[in-house]
C-alpha cells in the first residue's frame, strides 16, 4: 500500500491551527492507520514555502502523495468533506473508476 | 522616500506616474492604502504596476506586486511594452511578486473556517525581503473569485490593510466596479480603505473612448478635484494630462516679438508679447493660413526656430501656399529653422495628439509655435475632450513661454463664432478676427484686433488685401456697421480703399 504524504499549513499557534491539526490527525489515524507522513508548516516561520506552494488561506491541507495532489482549506471540522476531498476513502459503492468499467 | 508635507502634516509619496502627482497634490498619502477602483478595461493593472515600476525607476524604492488574477509571467510580458523590464528588477531584488493567481484546474474545497494568514505572511515576507516601500494588490475581485465566504474575505482584507499600514508601506488596492458612475466597488470593501479612493474611468462619450482618473478622496490631505484625462503611451505607460493645473505657474513677459507683418505689429501696439497666446479666428478663406505663414516667416526673419502643426492642409499644399506669398518653406526647413508637421485630425485621439504634440515641442524646442487650425480637431472628439485638449495644449505652451498662434475656423461665412473660440478666448492674450465684408456687391476682407492683453491696440476694423507678397492692411471700414456679426449696414458712401501705408508705415513686410 502506498504511503500518504500530507502537509498542513497553519499561521502560528492559534486555536484554529490546533483544531485543524487535531482534526487531521484523527482522520488520518482512523482511515490510514500508520500509512501517512503528516508535516505541519507554520507560514510565519516558513513564508517562502507558502509562496512556493501558492498557499493563500490557512489552514490549508495539501495531499502530495499519492497523486493527484489535493487541497482543502479550513479547520477541517467537516470530516465528510475532508475525506472526500483528500481521496482518503473511496466513495461508498464506487470502485474508484466512476462507474466507467 | 521622497515625500511632501501638505497642510495637516500628512505626508505624500511621489508616485512618479507622469502627471498624476500634480492632480494628487504631491502623490498618494504615504504609509496608507488607497483603493483604486475602475470598470474592466480601465487600466487598473497598468496603474498598479506603474506605481511599482515608477518607484523603482525614478524614486529608488522597491516594491511588491501581489497578483490575484493574472499570472506573474503574463504581467511581465504585458508590461514589457511600457519599457519595464520586470524580470531584471526581480533579479536585482527591486520587484517581487506574490503570486496569488488561481491555479488552473484545481478545485478549492472548503471544510471549515479559515483566514488569509498565509497570504499576509507571504506579503510581509516579500516586503521584508526587498525592503519594499510600495505594495500593489491587483485585484480584490480575484480573491473573491477564488474563495467562498465573502464575509471572511472582507474581514481578512481589513486585517491585511491594517498590516500594510503597520509595515509603513504605501499601497494601492485595485477593485472592480460595474458601472462608470455608480458605487465605488462591487464587493463592499470600501470601508476598510475608504480613507483614500481613486477612480479610473474608460467611458464612451459620443462614441469615443475617454480615459480619466479622479481622486475621489484623500482623508486629511489635499488633491485636485474632478476627472482628469489620461492616456496610455507605449514605452511610458499611463500619462495623466494635468491640463489647467499647469496654469498657476505661468509668468508674464513684456518682451515684444514681430507678427511677421509690420502693419499687424502696429495694430497690436508694437507686436505680440513673447509668451502670449494668439487666436486668429475667421471663416474659411479669409487668410488664417496666410497670417500663420507670415508669423512663421517673421520668426525666421528674427532668427528664431518655428514649429507648425497643420491639421487642414497637406505638406505640399502648405508649401505651395507659402511660396505663393513669397515664403520658401523648404529652404527654412533645410536650414533647421522650421518644422512642418501635418497630420489628419482623425489619425489619433485628442489625448494622443496632445501627447505627440508635447513631445515634438519638447524635442524641437521652437521659439514660436503655430497650429493651423485648432478647430479642425473639434470634429474628432466630444466637446469635453476638446476643451481639455485646448486648455492642455495652451497651458503647456504658456508654461514653456513660447508664443503660440492658433487659428480657428468659424462655422458661418459671415460673422459667427466657433467652438474653439468659446473654449480658448479666455486663456488667449490676443484675438484677431478676420471677416468677409460685403460692400456694393463685392466681398472684401476685414481684420480687427479684438483683444490685446496688457497693451493698447488699434480698435478699427481694417480692410486688408492679399497679393504675391502677402498681406496688406489698409484703411478702416468707416461706412459699414455690423461687420463682426455679419449683419452689415452701410452708413455712408464708401470712397474706396485708402492707399497702402494708411497706417503710416511702408506697405512692405519685415523680411523684404
Amino acid at each position: 500500500m502506498e504511503k500518504y504524504v500530507i502537509k498542513l499549513y497553519v499561521t502560528g499557534q492559534t486555536p484554529r491551527a490546533q483544531t485543524a491539526i487535531d482534526n487531521l490527525r484523527r482522520l488520518c489515524e482512523q482511515e490510514l492507520g500508520g500509512r501517512y507522513d503528516l508535516v505541519v508548516i507554520d507560514v510565519l516561520e516558513r513564508p517562502q514555502l507558502a509562496e512556493d506552494e501558492k498557499i493563500l488561506a490557512t489552514p490549508t491541507v495539501v495531499k502530495e502523495l499519492p497523486v493527484p495532489i489535493r487541497r482543502i482549506i479550513g479547520d477541517l471540522s467537516d470530516s465528510e468533506r475532508v475525506l472526500l476531498g483528500l481521496d482518503l476513502r473511496p466513495v461508498p459503492g464506487s470502485d474508484g473508476w466512476g462507474g466507467l468499467r | 522616500m521622497m515625500t511632501t508635507n501638505h497642510g495637516a502634516g500628512l505626508r505624500k509619496l511621489h508616485t512618479a506616474i507622469e502627471g498624476f502627482d500634480l492632480i494628487a497634490a504631491g502623490g498618494l498619502p504615504a504609509g496608507r492604502s488607497t483603493l483604486l477602483s475602475g470598470t474592466s478595461g480601465s487600466a487598473k493593472t497598468v496603474f498598479a504596476a506603474q506605481f511599482i515600476a515608477a518607484g523603482i525607476a525614478y524614486e529608488g524604492e522597491s516594491g511588491v506586486f501581489v497578483t490575484f488574477e493574472e499570472a506573474p509571467e503574463d504581467i511581465r510580458h504585458n508590461m514589457a511594452g511600457f519599457g519595464w523590464d520586470i524580470a531584471a528588477w526581480e533579479a536585482e531584488g527591486k520587484w517581487v511578486f506574490v503570486d496569488a493567481s488561481p491555479e488552473p484546474g484545481e478545485p478549492h474545497i472548503t471544510a471549515g473556517g479559515y483566514d488569509l494568514g498565509a497570504l499576509l505572511a507571504r506579503i510581509e515576507h516579500a516586503v521584508r525581503k526587498v525592503g519594499a516601500r510600495r505594495v500593489s494588490l491587483d485585484s480584490l475581485g480575484g480573491v473573491f473569485a477564488q474563495l467562498d465566504d465573502d464575509a471572511t474575505i472582507r474581514r481578512e482584507l481589513f486585517r491585511i490593510a491594517r498590516a500594510l499600514r503597520a509595515m509603513g508601506v504605501t499601497s494601492i488596492i485595485t477593485a472592480e466596479r460595474t458601472e462608470e458612475y455608480g458605487s465605488i466597488s462591487r464587493y463592499g470593501v470600501e470601508e476598510f480603505v475608504s480613507d483614500n479612493v481613486i477612480v479610473l474611468r474608460n467611458a464612451l462619450d459620443e462614441e469615443v473612448r475617454r480615459r480619466t482618473v479622479e481622486v475621489l478622496k484623500f482623508r486629511g490631505t489635499g488633491h485636485q478635484k474632478g476627472e482628469w484625462p489620461f492616456t496610455i503611451v507605449p514605452g511610458r505607460g499611463i500619462v495623466v494630462l494635468p491640463l489647467s493645473a499647469l496654469e498657476l505657474k505661468q509668468k508674464s513677459s513684456d518682451t515684444r516679438i514681430n507678427s511677421g507683418s509690420q502693419e499687424l505689429d502696429a495694430m497690436c501696439g508694437g507686436g505680440f508679447f513673447r509668451d502670449s497666446i494668439i487666436l486668429v479666428s475667421g471663416p474659411t478663406g479669409t487668410g488664417k493660413t496666410l497670417i500663420t505663414t507670415e508669423f512663421l516667416a517673421g520668426g525666421d526673419a528674427a532668427g528664431e526656430r518655428c514649429l507648425l502643426f497643420a491639421f487642414e492642409e497637406s505638406r505640399e499644399q502648405l508649401i505651395r501656399n507659402a511660396s505663393g506669398w513669397g515664403v520658401d518653406f523648404p529652404r527654412l526647413e533645410s536650414e533647421g529653422r522650421l518644422k512642418l508637421l501635418c497630420s489628419y485630425p482623425e489619425s489619433a485621439s485628442l489625448e494622443d495628439h496632445l501627447i505627440a504634440m508635447k513631445r515634438e515641442i519638447e524635442s524641437f524646442r521652437p521659439d514660436r509655435l503655430a497650429v493651423d487650425s485648432l478647430s479642425a480637431l473639434e470634429r474628432v472628439a466630444p466637446l469635453k475632450s476638446f476643451r481639455e485638449f485646448v486648455i492642455g495644449l495652451v497651458s503647456f505652451v504658456k508654461y514653456l513661454e513660447i508664443p503660440g498662434l492658433f487659428t480657428s475656423t468659424t462655422s458661418s461665412l459671415l460673422g459667427g463664432e466657433s467652438i474653439t473660440e468659446t473654449h480658448i478666448s479666455t486663456i488667449t492674450d490676443s484675438i484677431i478676427l478676420l471677416r468677409y465684408v460685403e460692400m456694393s456687391g463685392q466681398m472684401h476682407r476685414g481684420l480687427t484686433v479684438l483683444k490685446m492683453r496688457g497693451s493698447v491696440h488699434d480698435k478699427e476694423i481694417r480692410e486688408f488685401t492679399i497679393d504675391g507678397r502677402g498681406m496688406h492692411i489698409g484703411a478702416p471700414f468707416r461706412q459699414i456697421t455690423g461687420i463682426l456679426s455679419g449683419q452689415f449696414r452701410q452708413t455712408g458712401e464708401f470712397d474706396g480703399l485708402a492707399p497702402r501705408g494708411a497706417l503710416g508705415l511702408p506697405g512692405s513686410r519685415l523680411r523684404d
